[in-house]
């Protein structure tokens, strides 16, 4: 055990090596890791929110209305279906918890419907590979007699939720952070939580009334032909609906039948109208450009709706037919809100509504104490230790010390590595490891003594030393590490950080601990050849 | 000449001391529960919900606690406890959960984060944080999850490498050392919360590498001394490695005595617990884990026979282990 053949001897030196250069970044300003060369790592550790200040939300998806959505969706597909065919008859067509329900009285026309349905049991969602496949089915057809019951699958609705949360959080992103560069944290928390931290900001309210905006950008057509009373009184034709003015007190009825949408959009950015005030310019995609072509077209003279969020932001005349298919959304109050509004249709609708369930502000000054009081604990604590582990162990002491100091060079290399964000919890979990770490070598030495007490020469002392201990160091270990194991699965945020580094710990502290040493000590063993090892 | 915590070849009797440590963690063991049955913990919001806004004064003065109580409760949030964090220049403010929906605690921690600034010159904001009810009910749940599967996966692994004694009294410690943590919350009233979970996790893994190590100890010497009477070998054991146990949990409690002082207000309550956990982890490790298998039983034979079996000349028959090669 005491002889190191010269790849094992390269392969530590190798690792150590490795270690020391992923974790050099931490040590460098931005600059000079710019300079770095290309093979060089140069990814630092991503510090958590609480030590670099910023606002933390915890937002609750309520997937319900995926479910809603889809099923009026599916019973529309239907109605398309009714009024494209003479061959049968649908008929009562209604939804009902997760299925439409609707029947075919005329026995010779069932199965004739049956075939013009079944296209609609084969749509299959959440395929993971467009050639694979690998996809979930996701309507379920059952009939008795003429009685047809279209259903959402279990699976189905698992995709759709999952999906509409990722839709959910890539429409946060764009919102946030449109150019990328705020860094912002966006993660899944159980099944419909979405995490969202962004660093530096300080005002949580700013961010929760941008992510809050459904953003939902519809253009209709208008009746203009009802009196404000029968709106009063809620007389309205069919699928018409009336909704308020965004800047002014007063309602307009709009047909409910969508024109165009911001889904249609490609583009929308801040500009100023002909008059000089705030605006948003749009551009619709092809489809969107055609229909809305199509409507200006057919409607010059009339008005149409812009409806945001369920008001009017304005109804303009159609002047002449709009065939580019671009546009401009006016009367806005301010150019603030213009860029706000061009953002939010930019990163789309929000898919699904959020509900904030908790919520954090870190002041930027707490954040920097935090760092500052961790670091001055960690020197602290190391030094204590080292001056311990050599008072008691002498020249061992100084192995075992190194080992230690490589193992925190490991861990540093490794988080910055995987990326792994290092919070406060975090700090103790490195602290922590400083002083268990070393207990791999404290059980060796021990070891070691009680073997030279009973007699032994310094080489089978060293031998047997590290040899019995190593048992015990991995049964100690694993058990540690299984502890760490479950805080990181239970655990959230802040206590997964702590679960991570002391999870790294224990790794990089079996290597450095016990190959480490041993190589150290071999060497020194084999150059000294002591009569009695001075432990 | 080197530094010896122990002298070398104790002989302590740690067995014949067993009786009265037992009877001592059982009153220390009931007292705990029925602490946390009459008086509970004091939870953190994590646990509880609510809204906590912490302030902090300039140049290191002391926060105006009085002062912060009455602006506060003139802000009309009647019942809200304010103390100081850690420092005398760091102040914690705690609301219960107000009427209303998310935006309005949020609005809470909007006006003390500018009313309180506003009424006490010098007096900064740190950190606004609100937690609903229903997050703080599944963080409690998780938590509770989290210590109990960590307790079993212990107590199987365990099984697994020795015999049931083993597991059994590695267990009962850790129970004992879980318990007495939380009894030690329920006396100091130290905040509850999520770091604390994670301290008591951290203290199972503590406690039981310390109980591993007395056990691998135990094993290893049922095969070298086949006449010794069970209690005088879990004595001599216990001897044996009473050097690295102390020895380790000094070292470890150096590293946290430098985060409790010197880490800030945030990680007190965590090194406070762990700094508890290890000293009780050391000392159940010692007087209740190992004394337990006397309790439970154990026999050599069961041990033995295995082994000779493979190999009439067991000197040193440990299980096959990947490092050993290295």
């Amino acid at each position: 055990m005491l002889t190191f053949p010269r790849w094992k001897v390269l392969m530590i030196l190798a690792v150590c090596l490795f270690g020391v250069l992923t974790a050099a970044p931490n040590f460098l300003t931005e600059e000079q890791r710019a300079e770095l060369p290309g093979f060089m790592p140069t990814k630092t550790l991503s510090l958590g929110l609480d030590l670099r200040g910023g606002v933390r939300l915890l937002y609750s998806a309520d997937t319900d209305d995926v479910v809603k959505a889809r099923l009026e969706n599916l019973a529309d597909q239907v109605r398309d279906i009714r009024n494209n065919n003479r061959a049968f008859r649908i008929r009562s067509i209604q939804t009902e918890g997760r299925s439409v329900l609707f029947t075919v009285e005329a026995e010779d026309q069932i199965e004739a419907a049956r075939q013009e349905l079944l296209p609609l049991t084969q749509n299959s969602v959440g395929a993971t590979n467009a050639l694979l496949g690998g996809g979930v089915q996701e309507v379920a057809m059952t009939r008795e007699g003429g009685a047809f019951t279209l259903s959402l699958t279990d699976q189905g609705i698992e995709v759709q939720k999952r999906d509409a949360i990722s839709r959910a959080m890539e429409v946060i992103r764009k919102r946030i952070d449109p150019d990328g560069t705020k860094e912002i944290l966006l993660q899944v928390e159980g099944a419909d939580r979405i995490v969202l931290e962004v660093p530096g900001a300080s005002d949580p309210e700013e961010i929760k009334r941008i992510v809050g905006k459904t953003a939902k950008l519809t253009f209709h057509d208008v009746n203009t032909n009802v009196s404000p009373e029968d709106i009063a009184r809620g007389r309205l034709g069919a699928r018409e609906r009336a909704v308020p003015f965004s800047d002014r007190p007063g309602q307009i009825v709009i047909k409910e039948r969508v024109i165009v949408s911001g889904d249609d959009l490609t583009d929308a950015k801040a500009a100023y109208d002909q008059n000089g005030r705030p605006a948003v310019a749009f551009t619709f995609n092809t489809a969107g450009a055609r229909r809305f072509g199509n409507h200006t077209r057919d409607n010059v003279g009339r008005p149409f709706a812009i409806v945001l969020d369920n008001s009017v932001i304005s109804a303009p005349n159609i002047q002449v037919p709009i065939l580019s298919g671009s546009g401009q959304i006016t009367n806005i109050g301010t150019a603030a809100e213009a860029q706000e509004l061009a953002t939010l249709l930019k990163a789309g609708a929000l898919p699904i509504p959020l509900s904030v369930l908790s919520e954090r502000t870190v002041g930027p000054s707490l954040g920097q104490e935090t760092i500052d009081a961790g670091k001055t604990a960690s020197t602290v604590g190391l030094v204590g230790v080292i001056v311990f582990m050599l008072a008691y162990y002498g020249r061992f002491g100084l192995a075992a010390n190194v080992a230690l100091l490589t193992n925190l060079v490991l861990i540093l290399g490794a988080l910055s590595l995987f990326q792994a964000t290092l919070t406060l919890p975090g700090i103790a979990g490195i602290v922590l490891t400083i002083g268990m770490a070393v207990d791999a070598n404290v059980l060796i030495f021990e070891r070691i003594r009680e073997e030279q007490a009973n007699g032994r020469k310094p080489f089978g002392a060293m031998e047997h030393g590290y040899g019995e201990a190593m048992s015990t160091i991995v049964d100690a270990n694993i058990t540690t590490f299984i502890a760490a194991a479950v805080l990181y699965m239970l655990g959230s945020g802040p206590v997964q950080g702590f679960a991570v580094t002391l999870a790294v710990g224990i790794l990089t502290s079996m290597f450095t601990a016990v190959v480490m040493s041993r190589l150290i000590l071999a060497t020194w063993l084999k150059r000294a050849q002591p009569a009695r090892l001075p432990i | 000449m080197l530094l010896r915590l122990v002298p070398e070849n104790t002989k302590i009797n740690f067995m014949a001391a067993r009786k009265v440590a037992i009877a001592f963690s059982a009153i220390l063991l009931v007292a705990s529960i029925a602490l946390f049955a009459v008086q509970s913990l004091n939870y953190g919001i994590d646990f509880k919900g609510g809204i906590s806004v912490e302030v902090q004064m300039e140049d290191g003065k002391a926060v105006p606690m009085d002062e912060v109580r009455q602006v506060v409760n003139d802000m009309g949030y009647v019942g809200a406890s304010v103390r100081e964090f850690g420092r005398q220049d760091d102040a914690m403010i705690r609301i219960e959960r107000q009427p209303g929906d998310a935006d309005a605690q949020s609005a809470v921690i909007q006006r003390v984060r500018e009313e309180l600034p506003a009424a006490i010159p010098g007096l900064t904001f740190l950190d606004g944080n609100f937690i609903s009810p229903t997050v703080s009910e599944e963080l409690k749940r998780d938590g509770t999850l989290a210590v109990t599967i960590a307790v079993i996966a212990v107590l199987i692994y365990i099984w697994f490498r020795f015999e049931w004694q083993f597991g059994l009294g590695a267990v009962v410690a850790l129970v004992h050392d879980v318990l007495l943590t939380v009894g030690f919350f329920a006396v100091t009233r130290l905040e509850f919360n999520l770091s604390i979970i994670a301290a008591i996790l951290t203290i199972i893994g503590y406690s039981l590498n310390d109980t591993v190590v007395v056990y691998d100890r135990i094993r290893e010497n049922i095969r070298k001394f086949r006449k010794m009477p069970m209690d005088e070998l879990i004595n001599v054991s216990l001897n044996q490695t009473l050097s690295r146990t102390l020895m380790t949990s000094l070292t470890t409690l150096l590293a946290l005595f430098s985060l409790f002082f010197l880490g800030g207000p945030a990680i007190q309550g965590f090194t406070a617990a762990m700094i508890w956990g290890i000293v009780i982890g050391t000392y159940s490790s010692i007087f209740i884990a190992s004394p337990l298998l006397l309790s439970f039983n154990l026999r050599r034979e069961a041990m033995i026979i295995e082994d000779e079996k493979d190999d009439p000349t067991v000197d040193k028959s440990r299980p096959n282990n990947p490092f050993e090669q290295m």
